[in-house]
């Protein structure tokens, strides 16, 4: 790797910001999963179920 | 398997499950090589170490451009064959092409302060770019202003379509107005005027961020399938006091 020179801390302010971003990102997709996952969890469990009679938290 | 399989929620949940692995895989390799190659490839002649920037500024700029050219897809999807689909692709493709958009723009706002002097220009590509976040924060507003789902992806349907303009004004507003910003310099008549040694690790970096979109929007939308799933239940249990009584 090369010396990043007088702008060090622009380059390294931008990569920085794009990985924050990102790992914003991950975490937003992530959570809301587990988030929308465990709704679906406890609508069953109070006996809501599918007009289909399938499970909705049930995907593979 | 067929186009119409696919376009089915609960096949595509499942297809979503099996494949979001292998591509988060694939994306964190290509991510990584691309990194490896960037961090190594030589000072420019004239920008020396900032021409770094490039590596990451370039395929978000790409990717702000193309995430509006997925919505208008399924925007298409939305009015035409009015596939709910369409309107999840739609929706959850949004927040994500904002996100691109919005590092394209301070991305290039820091390579910008020490090429050109400045962070901010009112040039026809810096402003039609910020145009472009703007509506992305507009979609994202009317997704979250109209409740009925079916009601909101048709509007928005209309505003992505139309915000489409913008896209081919983006792409040649370097050609037809005199900016600061440079012209097409990768996808341009007559080759790419780019040497090898910056335009494999900008090539690599830009397709592992479109690995990175694609495994993002899939996510997303196994999510919004499972939101919308929940809906329904929520007005099935809100429904059963009344069908009893």
């Amino acid at each position: 790797m090369t010396p990043l020179g007088p702008y060090a801390s622009f380059i390294v302010t931008s990569y920085a910001l794009v990985a924050a971003v990102i790992a914003v990102l991950i975490g937003w997709v992530m959570v809301d999963y587990r988030r929308q996952k465990a709704r679906l969890h406890d609508l069953e469990a109070s006996g809501v179920t599918r007009r289909s009679g399938r499970s909705a938290a049930k995907i593979s | 398997m067929t186009l119409t399989d696919l376009a089915n929620p609960s096949r595509f949940l499942s297809l979503a499950t099996r494949i979001l692995p292998w591509l988060a895989a694939a994306t964190a390799l290509l991510l990584a090589i691309g990194l490896y190659l960037s961090a190594t490839a030589p000072d420019d002649y004239q920008q020396g170490a900032t021409v770094k920037i490039m590596f990451i500024h370039v395929p978000n700029a790409w990717l702000s451009m193309f995430v509006w050219g997925v919505m208008s897809v399924a925007a298409l999807g939305t009015l035409v064959w009015r596939h709910p689909l369409a309107d999840v692709a739609q929706k959850t493709a949004a927040p994500i092409g904002a996100a691109f958009t919005f590092l394209a723009l301070v991305t290039g706002s820091l390579w910008g302060r020490p090429m050109w002097g400045t962070y901010w220009q009112w040039d026809a590509r810096l402003t039609s770019v910020l145009i472009l976040f703007l509506m992305y924060l507009g979609l994202m507003a009317l997704w979250r202003a109209v409740d009925d789902p079916s009601r909101a992806a048709r509007a928005a349907a209309v505003l992505t379509l139309v915000g489409a303009i913008n896209i081919p004004i983006i792409k040649f507003s370097v050609d037809w107005w005199n900016t600061l910003h440079q012209p097409a310099s990768v996808f341009r008549m007559g080759g790419s005027t780019l040497d090898r040694a910056f335009l494999i690790p900008l090539l690599v970096m830009a397709v592992g961020f479109t690995l990175l979109f694609l495994t993002l929007h899939i996510a997303a939308m196994r999510n919004e399938i499972l939101r919308r799933r929940v809906r329904t239940l929520q007005m099935l249990q809100a429904s059963k006091p009344r069908a009893a009584a």
